[in-house]
């Protein structure tokens, strides 16, 4: 079996440009939630002096992280920001003195077992820095016995985006070290690199990088949209579903971003933990492609500014165009999840316009995981979450493909996101309804043996 | 800088495919067997049509002007439609039945069902069927195509009228057209059914422009070509008489009326050819391609339940 996806335009023009490090911005702004899970909670205050590396924000909770500071400064003031998802969030606002001065107490963690591995992941606050922001440590916090295979995942399928590419041809070597490290702690029978076959550059050095790493191998995957999806390198890479509601663990995979786990790798060796971002700026407004190296929370306009506009941007991305978000400001920091900023001229930015659904099945047919998007708008528009429930909307992953394809430009992606939350607010709705029952059941059956 | 950014929801970026290029390549498909119409039945082809296709785009215009729609023409849909049923119709259908036709299918069958993607039946077929029963006599007169005497003496010479390859067959088969006659299109016939060489050429570059999967054609065709040889039926003739490969190639693969996925084409396919060969063997009319093709409109929802999809992961309750 093979999945399905689609073809898009690679547009990869920055990925011979190596990283280039920008001047520090005169103000950072580093929002709380850069994960999923809990928002991280602010441990300084308006005034204090910080430096880079030096823990500004501790973990909200178990699915959470702790966030470090990327500049050394002093801090302005805590405020609110409107977050990529539409939610206000605290953000800890940083004035930087251009010092970049080191936080003393950097030193290697000690790791001599896996428990103190993980501890180590979660300090150095990382994240799934593919795109998702799940805390990594989090997803290690398994047993060996569980994992079967680790997949390091380096198909950066989103059109323009280079950055994990960047890290395969800059960095094999920390790549290559973080997957001895798993191997050490969780003895994987295998650990397979996937990359998609259009970067036989990175192919090459992580050939190289791992062979010395036992049960590590580079699988050379299509480069076909979405090929990076989790549950489609998965499958493609280990064979494997994993079934619904379930985890990638609960089928004995890790997956771990490649950029994440160079993180991790030069964590373990020098303390320093995630708080600069390789990011690809790029977009039809932007005049000067390139890979830029930021701390985390340098606002994109800063960043634009650094690579200089061409025109007025229209619409300006977190993320690659297939899953990005767009931006209503350019105030919105960079993220650690932030892989790239592209910025789109006017040409780019507007909306195709909308015919009738002419049933021609290509949404169906492209879905990596096979689902019905037609169906799904079909069902949304006449109220009918039972029928989402049974199409599985739930399943979906947001890719795109559908959207891509879809010849009658039907806003699919965005009715699928509407149909879900129609759904959860349905299963919401369902499950209060049978408790109420159940309590009035409960309730006669008191009264009863009172009576 | 940066005033008005436009916030919209993922994917930004689309493919160039919509649904003008869709219908665009339909009829650019179309075009040899358009060809072969006018050099096999001369310049009254070209003008059945022409009023085919100018009725049916007015009618959608006019019937979305009323109730106040959204004018759809510029998809294209409705000039493919009325194409699809002139190249249905023979050369000496009087203009006003032609007319009807076009009226019939964009009217009654497709934007009273609600406009594109919603009609249940494949707005072509139904007219032309509806023609058939309503207009038998002209919907039925055969000429004799240009060229006949000259590529062959073994067709029945008549300067009026001629019997299409279906009709000698079920007499007996004296006097059919050599096969090489067939493929071309010189026999007797609707405008754009006769010629193979010109319907495959159109079918080849839908299938090339992935506008279609070559999944229902093959079988449709298959079926027809395997059962007509298992009942002792001329296989060959069988293949290239009647409307089988504008059935199988422009009619049959027909989005809304017929199923998306590869195992339902199949389905659908092999139900036309099915029931095209127990109307052409066992039935009263020479031909059944759109009798099926119809009938299987019908059961497309059905063979949609049945094929449909299984999510990948997805778990039942």
């Amino acid at each position: 079996m093979k999945l399905h996806g689609v073809h898009v335009p690679h547009r990869k023009t920055t990925a011979d440009c190596a990283p280039v490090r920008m001047p520090v911005p005169a103000v950072v702004t580093v929002p709380m939630s850069m994960n999923i899970g809990a928002p991280a909670k602010p441990v300084v205050k308006a005034g204090d002096t910080v430096k880079v590396g030096q823990l500004i924000a501790e973990a909200g909770g178990f699915v959470s992280a702790p966030i470090h500071s990327g500049v050394s400064g002093k801090v302005k003031k805590l405020d609110q920001i409107l977050g990529s998802n539409g939610r206000y969030d605290t953000a800890i606002v940083i004035e930087t003195d251009g010092e970049q001065q080191e936080y003393e107490g950097l030193t290697p963690p000690a790791v001599n077992d896996l428990d103190s591995f993980v501890e180590a992941v979660r300090n150095c606050g990382a994240v799934g820095l593919g795109g998702a922001g799940f805390p990594t440590a989090v997803k290690l916090k398994v047993k060996p016995e569980q994992v079967d295979a680790i997949v390091i995942n380096g198909a950066e399928c989103e059109p323009y985006i280079t950055s994990d590419t960047r890290t395969m041809l800059d960095d094999a070597q920390s790549i290559a070290e973080g997957a001895a490290l798993l191997q050490k702690y969780y003895s994987a029978s295998r650990i397979i690199m996937a990359i998609e076959d259009n970067k036989p550059q990175c192919i090459q050095k992580l050939k190289e990088a791992g062979k010395d790493v036992p049960g590590f191998e580079v699988a050379a995957l299509p480069a076909i949209y979405p090929q990076g999806g989790e549950k489609v390198i998965i499958f493609n890479t280990t064979g494997k579903i994993v079934p619904e509601g379930k985890l990638p663990i609960d089928v004995g995979v890790l997956v771990i971003n490649c950029t994440t786990l160079a993180v991790i790798a030069k964590y373990m060796k020098t303390g320093m933990p995630l708080v600069e971002k390789v990011v690809t700026v790029d977009g039809s407004a932007v005049a000067k492609p390139q890979n830029i190296i930021v701390p985390v929370g340098t606002s994109m306009k800063d960043v634009l500014d650094f690579c200089g506009l061409k025109t007025e941007p229209r619409k300006v991305l977190y993320g690659g165009p297939m899953m990005g978000i767009a931006v209503p400001d350019l105030g919105a920091p960079v993220m650690k999840n932030t892989n790239a900023v592209l910025a789109f001229a006017q040409a780019d930015a507007g909306e195709p316009v909308t015919t009738d659904c002419i049933r021609c099945g290509r949404c169906a047919a492209h879905c990596p995981l096979k689902l019905m998007p037609a169906s799904f708008e079909t069902a949304y528009r006449n109220n009918e979450p039972e029928t989402l429930k049974a199409l599985k909307v739930n399943l979906c992953m947001e890719c795109g493909c559908c959207s891509y394809v879809c010849p009658a430009k039907r806003p699919l992606v965005q009715v699928n996101k509407l149909s879900k939350a129609m759904l959860n607010q349905y299963n919401a709705q369902q499950k209060a309804q049978e408790e109420k029952k159940k309590a009035k059941a409960e309730e006669k059956k008191e009264a009863r043996v009172n009576g | 800088m940066a005033k008005n950014l436009t916030v919209s929801v993922s994917p930004h970026l689309h493919a160039e495919i919509t649904t003008q290029t869709i219908m665009r390549d339909v009829l650019l498909a179309m075009l040899p067997a358009v060809v072969a119409s006018v050099v096999f039945f001369g310049p009254r082809a070209l003008l059945v049509e022409a009023v085919c296709v100018a009725v049916a785009i007015l009618c959608e215009w006019a019937f979305e002007k009323i109730c106040k729609r959204p004018v759809t023409v510029s998809d294209l849909s409705a000039a493919v439609t009325g194409l699809l049923l002139a190249l249905n119709l023979p050369v000496g259908i009087p203009l006003w039945q032609a007319a009807f036709g076009s009226f019939v299918a964009i009217v009654l069958v497709k934007q009273m069902f609600g406009g594109i993607g919603y009609n249940f039946a494949n707005p072509a077929i139904t007219a032309r069927v509806i023609m058939l029963v309503a207009f038998s006599g002209t919907m039925t007169s055969w000429v004799v195509p240009n060229f006949v005497d000259a590529v062959s003496s073994s067709t029945v010479v008549d300067a009026v009228s001629s019997a299409t390859p279906l009709a000698i067959l079920k007499q007996g088969g004296e006097g059919l057209p050599t096969l090489l006659e067939m493929f071309l299109g010189a026999r007797g016939g609707s405008l754009g059914e006769t010629s193979c060489l010109a319907l495959l050429l159109g079918g080849i570059y839908l299938i090339a422009r992935k506008v279609i999967t070559w999944h229902t054609p093959v079988a449709f065709i298959g079926t027809v070509v395997v059962l007509t040889a298992l009942l002792g039926q001329q296989p060959l003739y069988q293949m290239m008489a009647g409307g089988l490969f504008i059935g199988a190639f422009f009619m049959a693969t027909d989005y809304t009326t017929s199923p998306p996925t590869p195992a339902g084409k199949l389905i659908f396919g092999f139900g036309c050819g099915l029931i095209t060969v127990a109307i052409r063997v066992w039935g009263n009319y020479p031909e059944g391609v759109s009798f099926s093709i119809l009938l299987m409109n019908i059961l497309n929802p059905y063979i949609c339940m049945w094929t449909q999809p299984k999510p990948l992961g997805g778990v039942k309750e």
